[in-house]
């Protein structure tokens, strides 16, 4: 085997930052090479010089591919080479059918100049076929799942004959089950002679899947490491992206649980266009002073969709059901009587329904409590300042300032304003709804922190996520959500993973077992 | 911190903003090489009445715009208030204020219908202004019979044309405008020290004692000066003291107000903002209505202003109000813009227009150079954008 890649001592710097220190990487022919990093460490910016991003020129170092160095000016020289990179955020047209989109920019046109469909839906079916897609190619994308369409770019990149591809974060918004296909096609395309370097914060899924493994902090390279070596644990990774050992991955905190404060009852919720159609069938389910439930379900399961009906009404149509605050029965019309009543949820998608991404940090931090520092209606500037100056503080949000924009946050840091905006509103029970998507390890560890000193102070939390291990290591209680049911109520103690899946895939006309809801 | 190196922070900081008004400031210093009458007291005087409506249009579509809407009805409803107006006034024979009451309630039942539409049902700003452009046209016409009425005169006319003139006396300019700009000068350092104080009493850095006082002086003698030049022609245009009060209470509300904040939040990101407590509906109901109501103002003053209402008043002041915003820096996405910055973006149109005006350029060449200035701003504002993204 040869290596395809080599990378020597990259170094690119921003104004006032040096993003990127000397990184060296090297990737074999046909290997799968996970990196591995902090948020911030640089992975993303190491990508964007390789795929030409960032032109020949703006930074220091080589790039030698297959025996030559590559000066790429522009993402078309690397993508002639067979470098092609799948970002994050897919970058698919929804309203264009699956063909259109895998030849677009790369159409082939028959003598008239025109595109010739047939053929390409023809190419294209061929393509779906490789990527294990069993879709009509004439199918708008809008139409397909987020697992879909990530296969759909792959086969994009199959189009543009790939030698070697990158994913970054390629599972981060998929299911266990569409994980698992992608990472076994991923083996399929290895197996074929493609070479693919994965970013990812999953570590077992890493573990999985990488043949080597380089670890990269603070924009240098720390050790390049082979996975089948017994050696390389996720805990050797760990260390290796924060410089320290975790110790333990959870932070410890010992219960001290004391009233219910928040219990919802026969909660039925209706797809909001939909007629008809249940979300969420008669949902029953409680939180205590200083306790953290979990509620665990699959993708579609209906676990925000529970949790934003209950937020002020914010999805669904046709609620029914009764929600109790501290014993008495309250009304929750809208988002502003839920924070009235110190109900607090903060969304699972940052960007989309968090954030005002245009805006400063300031201005977001105070955006869901502005009554409390603007009497008479009229904001006072200088007290908003200083409320988002001290949760900067408090929640290590790493910034220079508050007045710079979230939009150029990391994920983990936005992830800590949205926090420090509810924590703002002083909410006696908080919803988070997948908290750490999307942020690495450290700031995990943060985030949980967080929760913990929320319970402490004698607050409730809920946590709807999709890591099991996640739940089991931070929460008492867990609730298990299938198809619109609560499916089963399970304390910490006697959870596992198996017996949370068993709970979480109970079908809709299935019978439930009765003993756990009574518990 | 020096005085320079503070400058030079200021204007890197500022760059988005400062930059329109660098661009501002060329023009003016061009016009008045270009043609020596440009800065004479009776122009300058003639710029604010020929644009004030357009700048009270402005205000409005700023916040519309803003809040990611657009509007495109605003000429034809400064035609209907101006037209109800002059109805009231010339054919009924009724007292000024009648008709001033007439269009404002006009304009506040227009902007009730609109924002009805556009916040409770769902449809976009562009299509329901763009009937509503027509709509309020049409019934323009109906209301005035397809024909002219004039004149208004008496106060009603004094609304765009008066002057407060002699007060208190001249020595070869007018005593009471001069000192009226003195107190909005004084007001002006007032409120910005106090604001430098609470900064201070919060922490904050705050420039320079010596910078600090640079900028009032700077502020305090452009102003002083513009004051001086408008007391040795007519006085002061009771229209510019309407469009005062009207720039700083909305600027302030923008800036300052929780309404405001909501606007902004709702342009930015409007389901983060719907999953934040802000009411959405009621923010795009309620910028809708201020749009009408600042419409029928611009209506009394550009139908005193022109002594008449006539059909086809304010054809095209929609585009004139919404070029402000986007030269002053509005963004066409939502959730950027600053009430200030539609100012300065109003008067390089108006002075524009004006320079060209006295130097003799045809009408058509005008329209010409126009969009090239409405084109060019916006391109420097992209291109001012990304060069601060590459900054970073």
């Amino acid at each position: 085997m040869s290596t395809i890649l080599e990378m020597r001592s990259i170094t690119k710097e921003f104004p006032g930052v040096k993003a990127l220190a000397g990184v060296d990487l090297d990737v074999t022919e046909r290997e799968i090479h996970a990196i591995c990093g902090e948020n911030g460490a640089g992975k993303s910016t190491l990508m964007k010089v390789l795929s030409g991003v960032y032109p020949h020129g703006t930074y220091d170092g080589d790039i030698v591919l297959e025996g030559d160095t590559m000066r790429f000016g522009s993402i078309n020289d690397s993508e002639d080479r067979g470098i092609v990179i799948i970002h994050q955020e897919l970058a698919l047209v929804p309203y264009l059918s699956v063909a259109e989109n895998i030849f677009l920019g790369n159409e082939t046109r028959n003598r008239f100049g025109l595109i010739d469909w047939d053929s390409a839906n023809h190419r294209a079916a061929e393509l779906l076929a490789r990527v294990g897609l069993h879709e009509n190619p004439t199918t708008p994308v809008s139409q397909l799942g987020v697992g879909k369409q990530q296969l759909i770019e792959i086969a994009k990149a199959l189009s543009k004959r790939v030698k070697l591809l990158i994913l970054d974060e390629p599972t981060a918004a998929l299911n266990d089950t569409d994980s698992a296909h992608l990472l076994d096609l991923l083996r399929n395309l290895r197996d074929e002679g493609i070479t693919c370097i994965i970013i990812s914060h999953k570590l077992n899924e890493i573990a999985d899947i990488a043949d080597r493994t380089t670890i990269i902090r603070d924009g240098r390279t720390i050790e390049t490491i082979d996975m089948a070596d017994p050696d390389s644990t996720q805990d050797r990774i760990i260390r290796g992206m924060v410089g320290r050992s975790l110790e333990n991955r959870y932070p410890d905190r010992t219960p001290d649980i004391g009233e219910e404060v928040l219990r919802v009852e026969d909660w039925h919720v209706d797809h909001p266009t939909q007629a008809g159609r249940n979300i969420i069938t008669g949902a029953s389910f409680n939180v205590r002073a200083g306790e953290v439930v979990g509620i665990a379900g699959l993708m579609g399961a209906g676990r925000t969709e529970l949790a934003m009906s209950i937020f002020g009404r914010s999805y669904g149509r046709n609620i029914r059901g009764r929600i109790y605050k501290n014993g008495q029965q309250i009304q929750v019309r809208d988002v502003a009587e839920a924070i009235n009543h110190h109900i607090a949820y903060a969304t699972e998608d940052r960007k989309q329904y968090g954030l005002n991404l245009l805006d400063d940090i300031r201005h977001n931090v105070s955006s869901a409590g502005l009554g409390k520092i603007s009497p008479g209606g009229w904001i006072n500037g200088n007290e908003e300042l200083k409320v988002a100056e001290e949760y900067r503080a408090s929640l290590n949000i790493k910034t220079p300032n508050v007045l710079a924009n979230v939009g150029k946050l990391s994920g983990g840091n936005q992830q800590k304003v949205v926090l420090s905006k509810w924590l703002y509103t002083d909410p006696d029970v908080l919803i988070v709804d997948e908290p750490t998507r999307g942020i690495d390890v450290g700031a995990k560890y943060e985030i949980y922190t967080i929760i913990n000193k929320m319970v402490a102070a004698g607050k409730a939390v809920v946590v709807i996520s999709s890591e099991l291990p996640e739940l089991l290591g931070i929460c008492d209680r867990v609730y298990t959500l299938a198809f619109g049911r609560i499916t089963g109520e399970v304390p910490v103690a006697e959870a596992t993973q198996e017996r949370l899946m068993e709970l979480m895939t109970i079908e809709r006309d299935q019978p439930l077992p009765t003993k756990e809801l009574n518990s | 911190m020096n005085v320079i190196a503070g400058a030079r922070d200021l204007m890197t900081r500022h760059l988005r903003e400062s930059g329109i008004f660098i661009a501002f400031a060329m023009i003016v210093v061009l016009f008045s090489v270009l043609n020596p009458n440009f800065l004479s007291p009776g122009n300058l005087t003639n710029i604010i009445l020929q644009y004030s409506y357009i700048l009270i249009l402005a205000i409005g579509m700023l916040m519309i715009i803003v809040a990611g809407h657009i509007d495109l009805s605003v000429g034809s409803v400064v035609a209907l208030t101006g037209a109800v107006s002059a109805v009231v006034v010339i054919r009924m024979g009724m007292p000024w204020y009648m008709g001033v009451i007439a269009a404002l309630v006009v304009g506040l039942l227009v902007g009730m219908w609109q924002g009805f539409w556009v916040a409770y049902v769902g449809i976009p700003g562009f299509i329901v202004s763009l009937a509503g452009m027509l709509l309020f046209r049409g019934m323009t016409y109906l209301v005035l019979d397809n024909v002219s009425l004039s004149p208004f005169g008496g106060t009603y006319y004094q609304i765009a044309n008066g002057f407060s003139n002699g007060l208190l006396g001249g020595a070869g300019f007018d005593v009471f405008t001069v000192l009226i700009f003195a107190i909005a000068v004084v007001g002006y350092a007032v409120s910005q020290w106090r604001s430098r104080q609470g900064k201070i009493a919060y922490r904050q850095t705050v420039e320079s004692l010596p910078m600090f006082a640079l900028k009032i002086l700077l502020v305090g003698a452009v102003v002083m000066w513009f004051g001086y030049q408008l007391s040795q022609s007519r006085g002061l245009p009771l229209v510019l003291i309407i469009l005062a009060v009207l720039i700083i209470v909305y600027a302030l509300v923008m800036q300052k107000s929780v309404f405001g904040r909501h606007i902004y939040a709702v342009g930015g990101n409007r389901h983060a903002a719907e999953l934040s407590g802000v009411k959405v509906r009621r923010i795009n109901f309620w910028i809708f209505v201020n749009m009408g109501f600042l419409a029928s103002v611009a209506g009394i003053v550009y139908s005193s202003r022109m002594n008449a209402a006539q059909p086809a008043a304010g054809n095209m002041f929609e585009l004139d109000a919404i070029a402000a915003c986007f030269i002053g820096g509005a963004s066409t996405t939502g959730g950027i813009g600053r009430v200030g910055g539609a100012m300065i973006g109003g008067l390089i149109m108006a002075v524009m227009s004006n320079g060209m005006q006295l130097m003799g350029v045809p009408q058509s060449m005008q329209q010409v150079i126009k969009g090239l200035v409405l084109l060019l701003a916006v391109a420097f504002d992209i291109w001012n954008k990304r060069r601060a993204a590459a900054a970073r």
